[in-house]
């Protein structure tokens, strides 16, 4: 028998398919399928029109430029109408001359925040927390975040999260914390005693051999 | 509808798209000549597609259906 999903017991997976959605947005009807051979930064907010929301709605603004130069769509969602998001962008844009370029999901039924798991009732019966989903262009869940409710999010940890999802796919490597694009990368830990030789030949950094590094090109 | 005002007549991304389809193109093409993001672009071919002024071809590409000629001229 097939587990009901709530929104309390249920939470995506990663690297499996995100769960499927269709959804009315500010951009009109989309469906997680339109955002194939893109990659996808899913992202709920509590509630139009509150404070925390409005600085984040900004700042992810502010990066989408760049997130595009990486081939990434955004997508925002709460648990509002498209009239509410509609009037809360345009004052958004009246307040802050910021224009918030991306759809946002008018999510009224639930559907797409109980799918995941945006719903956390030990934080807020009736909104989302805020929760990101990186989704790859292949339509599978790569990373998720959940914040609570108090706490802005960080746009520029978003974006090099991106830069090492896309790094470790273009390379087949690893990155250590607080990488950034330019410093060197972890070659994938080895399995066999052959890959340990093969790891310490083209390492450039070699700490022992479980943790090998390497410039790319 | 984000292809269709609450009067009936088009919108202006809808116009464009219907334009670049009067020859047959994929959802990429359309995207690239049209200048909105592909996902734009999937879900108001959708729209236009139940909406009759446009059909999917086998081979994945859009063309203009009759009435949606028609509809352009208007």
């Amino acid at each position: 028998m097939a587990e009901e999903i709530t929104s309390t017991n249920w939470l995506p997976r990663l690297n499996e398919p995100a769960p499927d959605f269709e959804a009315v947005t500010t951009h009109g009807v989309v469906r997680l399928s339109d955002f194939r051979d893109s990659w996808l930064i899913l992202f709920s907010h509590p509630a139009d029109f509150t404070p925390v929301c409005t600085t984040e709605f900004i700042a992810f603004a502010e990066i989408y430029p760049e997130l595009q130069k990486r081939g990434v769509e955004l997508l925002g969602l709460s648990i509002d109408s498209v009239y509410s998001h509609i009037a809360w962008v345009r004052n958004i844009e009246e307040k802050t001359g910021v224009k918030i370029p991306f759809p946002i999901i008018a999510d009224l039924d639930r559907a797409v925040a109980t799918k995941y798991g945006m719903i956390q009732p030990g934080a807020s019966k009736t909104e989302a927390v805020r929760a990101v989903f990186v989704i790859d262009p292949k339509g599978i869940l790569r990373a998720m975040v959940y914040y609570p409710l108090t706490t802005g999010r960080n746009m520029q940890e978003f974006v090099r999260l991106i830069d090492a999802l896309q790094t470790s796919d273009k390379y087949n490597v690893a990155t250590p914390a607080n990488w950034q694009p330019g410093e060197k990368v972890i070659i994938p830990a080895p399995k066999t005693i052959e890959m340990v030789e093969e790891n310490l030949k083209t390492a450039d950094e070699v700490v022992d051999w479980y943790l090998c590094k390497r410039t790319l090109e | 509808m984000a292809c269709i005002n609450p009067d009936g007549t088009l919108t202006t991304s809808a116009k464009a798209v219907l334009q670049v389809l009067a020859e047959s193109a994929t959802p990429t093409e359309v995207a690239r000549k049209v200048g909105l993001p592909l996902f734009r672009v999937r879900s108001s071919l959708r729209e236009l597609v139940e909406a009759a002024l446009l059909v999917e071809e086998t081979d994945g590409s859009y063309r203009l259906t009759a009435a949606g000629t028609e509809r352009l001229k208007q």
